[in-house]
Formats: C-alpha cells, structure tokens, sequence
C-alpha cells in the first residue's frame, strides 16, 4: 500500500517522513550515507581513489604527462579534470557527447581546484618554459543515487594524495628528459577542501546529502567547499528556493562537521596504506 | 507607432557616488535599461552596467519537443552566447546557474507543457558579467509578460586581500581580488536565490557580502520599478 502510495503521489509520501524529522531510508535530517573509499586500487593510473556514499559510486583515476607550459605562466602545469556520467550509473544518461549535468560537474571541480589552490601549480614545473606535468584526473561515476559532486571531490581529493610522479632530470646534452621510474615522490597537498551538498525541500527544510529521488522531489540544492581552516572555496547554490542568512549559517556550521569527518576517514586509509 | 514609444523609454539611473572614480564601499556603476527593441522575440532586453553590456530575448510561452515536455510545467531552457568564440562547458554552467534561478521565480505551472527560452548574448564584458545576465534575463522575461512570483537581480561582490569589498566590480578589480562572489535575491523578501563563488573566503566574510549585496539590491529594484512605470506611463 505504501509502495502505491509512493508512486502516485512521490512529494505527500516523502513529506508524511519529513515531518516525524527522518527519511525513507532511516536516516536523520542532517545525517551522511555510509562514506567508504579505497585508494591506489588502479595500478595502470598514477594515482586513484574509489569512493562511495551509500549507492553513488565515483572512481578518480589521475594519469601524468608532460607538456609544453602555457607562454604566460611558463612556470606553471595544468590540471585537468573531467567527470563522466555514462549510461551505466544511470538511465537519464544517454551515450554520446557529454550532457548539462556532466559538463557542470566538470565545471564544479575545475573551480574547486582553482579556488582551493589545492595544489600549486608550480609545484608541477620540470624545466619552466620547456617542460611540466599536466594532470589528467577522470572522474568516472559508476553509481548515480544523487550527490554526485561530494563524491566526486572527495575522490578527486583522495586520488591526488595517492599520486606519485617520478622524478625528472632534464639531460643537458641530449635536451631529453629522463625518467626515473625508481624515485617517485607523492604531490604536496596544501590544502583538504571537502564538499557539503544540501537539498531545500518546500522552501523551508535542509537535508544534507540527498538520494537521487530526494534531489528529483528537492526545490533546490546547495554545495558548501570547505577547507581545513574554515575558509569556503565555493559556494555553489543554482538557484532553487531562496534561502535566508541564518539557514546559511546552519548549514556552514554542518560544513565543518563534515570536514572533521571526511579529513579522518582519509587520514585512516592514507595510514593504512603507507608501508605498502 | 508603439514600437517607437517603447524605445523611447530608455533609462538611465545614477545610483551610489558618480559613476567613476567609483569610492570604496557600496555603490553600483551606472547602469541602464531598454526594452522591446528586437522584432521576433516575445520579449527582449538591453541591460548595461558600466561598460558591461548583455542583451536578453525570451520565446514563451511555446511549443515544446515531446521529449522535453514537463506534465505539469513549462520547460525553461537558457542559451548562453559569449562574445567570442563557441559556446564551452564554462558558458554550460552559468546557463544552469540562470536557468535554475528563472524556474524559483518563473510561475510554470500556469503554462504546463510548454517552453520558454531565455537566449542571452554577450555584447561587452567589463566585469560582474553573470550579475548582468541575471538582470537582462529578468527584464525581458518582465517583458515577455511571462509570470513571475517575485523579481530577481544579480549582485557580484569582491574582496581584495585586506578584505575591502567592492560591489560590482571592474574587470581589473575581479582579476585582483581575492574572491568573487555573484549573488541573485529575489525581490519580495531579499532571499538568496542562486550564489556562484571564486577564490577562498571566511564565512563572516560572506555574511558581510552578503548583507552588502541585499541593500544593493534596493537600488536595482527601484530601478527596475522606475524603468517599468516610464515605460506604461506614457502608453
């Protein structure tokens, strides 16, 4: 009877859950899916990073090549990111070019590496003018059940600690590049920016981190870009409902929370892997 | 005729200290408003601040493609063109921005399958580009005589590296600014309808701005107000 319910009237269903403060699958209002996430499992990639966030899969592969620097930032590489969203993780994706909803998760990343400076980008200069590292991070999701772009960044987050790039001797006879694959070093990490996504139900209620029938049902949503020191790299809010300052508040003060979470999670899986 | 009329009503509004030199604090550039100077769209809109310039015409309500069609909706789709170049995947995500921030306002249920187009083209960028949009989308749909539940302006702030803040700021200004920070408040109760930010900022920060950003708004609306009853006066 339940299950009838649900499809003729999706909205009455979900707000008879709102009002007794919970949601369909359990959880509070300002509850988190199970995050997991599983580093360096790709070994073809340079770096990489599973994660999951109950049911949306995100898989971060970071690939290293070399390039000529751009001529105004000669001591300057490039990072590159990409999301993907095939038909696999869901049945609104059709193949072909990619659509509205990829293109503005790329672009959602891209600014959160440009904002954050999550790494410098002359940290990625071999020669300057001659030669640098360029950073090709593919986000690849597997699983869409909403909040496609917490699980990505953290991804992305995840995979650029896991990098390690060889070290490069320019040889001065030859103007070649040696590689050597033997002497890898890890990319430093300046800065752990960590993604917070909301969805307004009836202009009035914050959720955070909404399924993909929930975001489908949502008035509007909100991402909060947060990094260790409390400092926003984004505040990504694409229209919707309107929100006041005070409910913005609130949801930066859950922001934080979830940094705390997220910088431990991968503190624990980093440790793990060291020895290795 | 009445076209000659409608585009008579151009005007032009001072709002804060001069025009420039702009002083620090709170005043917006000169801004300034046609309508209903294209022929084929419904509804169409000029709007200038500074010497940022977009021009905005909107199709709708009409007929959409089956594939498209919401039940009980109109479909609103937005169309970003820059000055140069083709469209890229940064132009695709301030169309969602502005397409998102219509469907809050845009009254769609009183129009159910059917489409509306907003198609905004860049004419000069000298700074707070997104906010003009948002501005000359919201005067042509006005134009359009699409219904709306409330009006919506777009207001970018910046803060340089001592934490000045600057509204809507010159080109130069943005490149050296430390965070940029673009707000859309609809204009019933000033709430924050869409936000798109760059570069880092502390959250008193954004409170600071965003306060900023809702007193702004009181001049943009006024003027918006002042523009529309020239307009219908003289008809």
């Amino acid at each position: 009877m339940a299950a009838g319910f649900k499809t003729v009237e999706p909205l009455e269903y979900y707000r008879r859950f709102l009002k007794e403060n919970c949601r369909p699958d359990g959880r509070e209002l300002g509850e988190f899916r199970t995050t997991t996430v599983n580093i360096g499992s790709i070994s073809t990639a340079d770096g990489s990073a599973l994660v999951k966030l109950g049911n949306t899969t995100v898989i971060c592969g970071v690939k290293a090549e070399f390039a000529a620097p751009p001529t105004d930032a000669p001591d300057k590489g490039y990072v590159v990111p990409n999301v993907d969203l095939p038909p696999l993780c869901s049945s609104r994706f059709r193949s072909g070019p990619p659509g509205e909803e990829a293109q503005v998760a790329s672009q959602f990343i891209a600014d959160v590496i440009e904002n954050s400076q999550i790494i410098q980008k002359e940290d990625l200069c071999i020669s300057p003018g001659k030669l640098v590292w360029v950073l090709y991070c593919d986000l690849i999701c597997l699983d869409y059940d909403g909040n496609i772009l917490d699980a990505c960044t953290f991804a992305l987050l995840a995979a650029l600690k896991n990098v390690q790039l060889p070290e490069v001797i320019i040889n001065e006879e030859t103007a070649l590049a040696e590689v050597n694959l033997k002497k890898k070093s890890y990319l430093n990490i300046r800065t752990h920016p960590v993604a917070t996504s909301f969805a307004v139900f009836d202009d009035t209620l914050l959720i955070v981190d909404p399924t993909g029938e929930e975001e489908h049902l949502a008035t509007g949503t909100l991402t909060i870009v947060m990094d260790e020191e409390g400092k926003l790299c984004c505040l990504h809010k694409p229209g919707g409902s309107g929100l006041t300052g005070a409910k913005l508040q609130d949801c930066m003060s859950r922001a934080v929370t979830r940094h705390k979470e997220v910088k431990k999670l991968m503190d624990e899986v980093i440790k793990s892997m060291k020895p290795k | 005729m009445e076209e000659e009329m409608h585009t008579d009503a151009k005007i032009r509004a001072e709002s804060g200290t001069g025009s420039s030199p702009r002083g620090s604090g709170c005043s917006l550039r000169h801004f300034a408003c046609e309508q209903n100077l294209l022929s084929r769209p419904d509804g169409s809109a000029s709007f200038l601040q500074g010497d940022t310039s977009v021009l905005a015409g909107v199709y709708g309500p009409a007929e959409v493609k089956v594939s498209k069609e919401i039940f009980n909706k109109a479909t609103l789709e937005v169309i970003l063109r820059p000055k140069i170049g083709l469209p890229g995947v940064a132009e695709k995500s301030r169309e969602r921005l502005i397409r998102n921030t219509c469907e809050a306002v845009v009254l769609g249920t009183l129009h159910p399958r059917t489409s509306i187009t907003v198609v905004l083209q860049v004419v000069s960028d000298a700074g707070s580009l997104l906010a003009c949009c948002l501005n000359a989308a919201c005067m042509a749909l006005v134009d359009a005589g699409v219904p709306m539940r409330a009006l919506f302006c777009g207001i970018t702030c910046a803060l340089d590296s001592d934490g000045t803040l600057v509204l809507d700021p010159t080109s130069k200004q943005e490149k050296e600014a430390r965070a940029v920070l673009t707000f859309a408040l609809d204009s019933v109760e000033r709430k924050l309808l869409m936000s798109s930010t760059k570069g880092l900022y502390s959250d008193t920060e954004l409170q600071q701005c965003l306060a900023a950003a809702q007193a702004a708004s009181q001049h943009v609306f006024r003027f918006y107000r002042e523009s529309l009853q020239r307009r219908y006066s003289k008809s």
